[in-house]
């Protein structure tokens, strides 16, 4: 019995029909450290979690919590046996307030009070400690998503957790807040708790873990100290084969201004302004990034200029204004006008999954003539121009009859570039590029985006990942609130200036 | 995972397995009431489709449930419930009795065309409110449909009780239709068949079959279809392609009703020859049943129609040579198919998917990492 370990997996099989998600995993996280799991979508680390905390059964394998085999049938026993898991999307009662959020489920008694009282001075102290400061009686819905994390956080704590697994934690931070958050978890970690960090982003793992395994197709390839591995290796464990981190680009050479946008308003179904009047610029031939934690209105920029969401304001492309209420403000009028869209949502807009690849390449095309050339669509053309496209932009297995749901994240998002690249359009719009998109697909798909800007077309690129936004823009604005916080050249910025305006400090303040 | 049925199981397999569990439980409720199920089973078959005479009655019940089957299934394709198809095919039956009334037609082959368009024009027109108010409104469409069953039977009794009736006449039923507006049956096309004269089985039949060539078309090869299908597996998508839902809502049910309303042409013009007080008779009800178990396919609705006209004319033929098998015992007997067939799909849908994933061997993921040196010997490995 070894006590040193916090978590021992032996031989961890899953296996889902014919897909085996996890294929005989063994890991061992030591007690009082910080252990990454790192791999790329798919690669089996949620699945791997879930068994830990008694989502899913495992086929075979066993597994030992802090030296003793441990049967974990379902979450009650995970809790039992000290774990704590954070999940990706926090789950909590929006209209319950903190403390009642904490306790919930974890009640000593009829009455809550006792309860509540506890929570309650158990939160002083962990504030103390770790500068988890949260108000207690605030209404969760109130809260921003950092604040609310710390509440999950919080939440395992009072169930005692030694072992608190996160499942990418920082994706939905700001990078002050994740770096609030890191602060937080080595301090638990010096505490002698156990830290299991789930993340697809190469810098968290070499900033702050101290071991790191790396998972690729069901498999457990490497366990190593943080301190001996380098990204550039642990890419590579992930794909299988040498990765290109940087994107190589020549500087841009702007044209004419293609996007011209001004005092653009948008007001959502509740009456919320979302956009809070935006001005900006592009030229034919660069990349505008734009920059922000999601939820800033971004997705509303997207929307409205895609033409499914009303606005007030102007909008020009190449000099000519687009309608903006009236009856010509749809996605299929703005196709017509040079403006194709990568959406950031690829499963819920950009494809139909139930549909196979061949009848998505003609999705919000299906007017053209090419594809419809009288009352019925030409299924042949479709698939010759699938076949092309597949071809062309590399999309694995090059099968136009499979259904959009049975690719990759990575092949879906190809064929959603492929059919809206090749339209030719002289705008386009892209959020979230390489969401949930392996990163073998990223290197491609920033390439293809960076050629696209080659040929002189204007990109607006909005992502929350900082790294992809300093990689691809040539120029930089930051989104707070429905506003701009201001611009940036990349050349003259880093993480820490755009991270500061992310959380809405003005271009001044953050300078 | 939804790929865990291969197509065969899940369009042939899937539905005989629902089919076979609800004869079983049907057979068992039979047994209960102290009768031979077995012989109730060989009356039911023998007596729907053993001769010409059933096969008659099947067809033409067939007819009814292949065009509200229809109907349902192409507003299911916009993933919209249309629970009306007895509110539509009833107004259905009002269009197709103003049409036959309003002139003196001369030939069957004037009126037939005319029928289909009145009664699709009043069945989509019943369809159009509902459409409207969910489209425009948000109301739910499962909701306004049932409502618009009810006020179309009031409304018909009133009608035919005040002002389609024949003056002087005691029935709730217009006028008999001129002989122009009446439909040639079964013995009048195909004699040589040894369908009698009175076979209610009529030249509707073949409007149906039409009615499925024409939704297969306009489901999977038109650019409307292509567009009811994205909307109907994801209006946010649908929206984004550009794609308006308020049309595609509209249009959807508006051909769902329309199909639902040629119902009564089969009905009302093929069969009674005049229109009598709710020629629907359920046909609305069991079209969901038809959808659901023909997978909103036209060669699925046409094949689950079939089963439902077989039994519907065996359980009458069954009430007839069986002391005791009431009305109300057919009724329990048909409930069961639909319940098995539409309501329980996935109950036997998923202990078949862990049958067919556990059959197929899992794909050993490729190994990527050499073993190490000094690694687990191969034990069990057996060189010849």
């Amino acid at each position: 019995m070894d006590e040193t370990l916090a978590i021992e997996l032996r031989g961890i099989s899953k296996a889902f029909g014919p897909v085996q998600a996890n294929k005989d995993i063994s890991i061992q996280v030591k007690r009082g450290s910080i252990h990454g799991i790192i791999g790329e979508n798919g690669a089996g680390k949620s699945t791997l979690m879930s068994i830990l905390y008694g989502f899913y059964k495992a086929d075979s394998g066993e597994v030992f919590i802090g030296g003793r085999k441990t049967e974990i049938p379902d979450s009650q026993a995970a809790i039992d046996a000290g774990i704590g898991m954070v999940f990706q999307h926090f789950k909590l009662v929006e209209n319950f307030t903190v403390l009642e959020n904490i306790i919930l489920g974890a009640e000593d008694g009829a009455l809550l009070k006792p309860s509540l009282a506890k929570a309650r001075d158990l939160l002083k102290k962990l504030a103390a400690d770790y500068e988890m400061d949260v108000d207690p009686d605030a209404i969760i819905e109130d809260l921003g998503v950092g604040q609310q994390q710390r509440v999950e956080i919080l939440k395992a704590l009072y169930r005692e957790a030694d072992i608190l697994i996160l499942d990418e934690p920082t994706g939905v931070l700001t990078p002050a807040e994740a770096d609030h958050l890191f602060r937080i978890l080595k301090g638990l970690r010096d505490e002698g708790k156990t830290i299991v960090l789930i993340t697809h982003k190469l810098r968290e793992i070499m900033e702050i873990t101290d071991t790191v395994s790396v998972m690729r197709r069901g498999e457990m390839t490497a366990t190593v100290k943080t301190a001996d591995t380098s990204p550039e290796e642990l890419a590579e464990l992930m794909v299988g084969r040498k990765v290109l981190l940087r994107v190589d680009k020549t500087p841009a050479k702007p044209g004419e201004v293609v996007l011209h946008v001004e005092n653009l308003r948008v007001i959502d179904d509740q009456k919320v302004e979302r956009l809070r009047g935006i001005d900006l610029e592009i030229r034919a031939g660069e990349v505008l990034g734009i920059a922000g934690v999601s939820g800033n209105g971004q997705s509303e920029l997207l929307e409205v200029l895609g033409g499914y969401a009303r606005g007030t304001g102007t909008i020009r492309v190449n000099g000519i204004p687009i309608d903006l209420t009236g009856n010509a403000s749809d996605a299929r009028t703005r196709r017509a006008r040079g403006i194709a869209h990568v959406p950031e949502d690829r499963q819920r807009e950009g494809l139909i999954m139930d549909f196979a690849a061949w009848e998505n390449v003609a999705f919000g095309y299906h007017d053209d003539p090419k594809f419809a050339p009288g009352l019925l669509m030409d299924h042949k053309a479709m698939r010759a121009d699938c076949e092309g496209k597949m071809e062309r932009f590399d999309v694995r297995p090059p099968d136009p009859t499979l259904a959009a749901k049975n690719f990759s994240g990575g092949n879906q998002q190809k064929i959603v570039l492929a059919r809206e690249i090749e339209r030719n359009p002289d705008l386009l719009l892209i959020g979230q590029p390489t969401r949930g998109v392996d990163i073998g697909a990223i290197e491609f798909i920033h390439q293809q985006i960076i050629a696209l800007r080659d040929q002189g077309k204007a990109i607006l690129l909005v992502s929350v990942e900082l790294d992809e936004i300093m990689a691809l823009s040539d120029r930089i604005a930051v989104m707070f609130d429905g506003r701009i916080m201001g611009e940036r050249l990349p050349s003259e910025t880093d993480q820490r200036e755009l991270g500061l305006m992310m959380a809405g400090m003005t271009g001044k303040d953050a300078a | 995972m939804n790929d865990a049925l291969p197509k065969w199981a899940d369009i042939v397999l899937l539905p005989l397995i629902n089919l076979l569990l609800a004869l079983i439980v049907s057979g068992l409720v039979v047994a209960l009431i102290g009768k031979n199920p077995f012989e109730a089973l060989y009356i039911l078959v023998n007596g729907s489709v053993g001769s010409a005479y059933g096969w008659g009655y099947t067809l033409f019940y067939a007819t009814n449930f292949i065009f509200t089957g229809l109907g349902v299934a192409v507003a299911f394709h916009a993933r919209m419930f249309n629970i009306g198809g007895e509110g539509q095919a009833a107004l259905g039956g009002l269009g197709v009795a103003l049409v036959a009334l309003a002139i003196d037609w001369p030939h069957w082959a004037l009126a037939l065309p005319a029928a289909v368009v009145g009664g699709a024009l009043f069945g989509a027109a019943w369809a159009a409110i509902p459409a409207y108010l969910q489209a425009k409104r948000g109301s739910h469409i499962v909701i306004t449909t049932i409502m618009f069953n009810f006020i179309a039977s009031a409304l018909m009794v009133y009608l035919l009780a005040n002002v389609l009736k024949v003056p002087g006449s005691a029935s709730p039923e217009t006028a008999r239709f001129v002989e122009g507006a009446r439909l040639p049956n079964a013995y009048d096309v195909l004699p040589w068949l040894g369908f009698s004269r009175s076979t209610p089985l009529n030249i509707s039949f073949f409007v149906a079959i039409v009615a499925c060539v024409a939704v297969y078309f306009l489901i999977w090869r038109t650019r409307l279809g292509y567009e009811i299908r994205s909307f109907g597996k994801s209006e946010p998508g649908a929206v984004y392609a550009g794609i308006s839902p308020i049309r595609i809502t509209m249009i959807a049910m508006l051909i769902s009703g329309g199909l639902c309303g040629l119902m009564a042409v089969n009905a009302t013009m093929g069969e009674a020859e005049r229109l009598v007080l709710d020629p629907v008779q359920g046909a609305g009800f069991v079209g969901i049943a038809v959808a659901l178990m023909g997978r909103s396919h036209p060669v699925g609705v046409f094949i689950a129609a079939l089963l439902f006209g077989a039994l519907y004319q065996g359980g009458a033929e069954l009430t007839f040579e069986m002391n005791g098998m009431t009305r109300e015992m057919i009724l329990v007997i048909q409930a069961l198919v639909i319940l098995f067939t539409g309501a329980l799909d996935n109950m036997v849908r998923a202990p078949l998917e862990a049958i067919f994933l556990s059959r197929r061997r899992p794909t050993p993921p490729v190994p990527t990492t050499p073993l190490e040196p000094g690694g687990h010997p191969e034990k069990g490995k057996v060189e010849p």
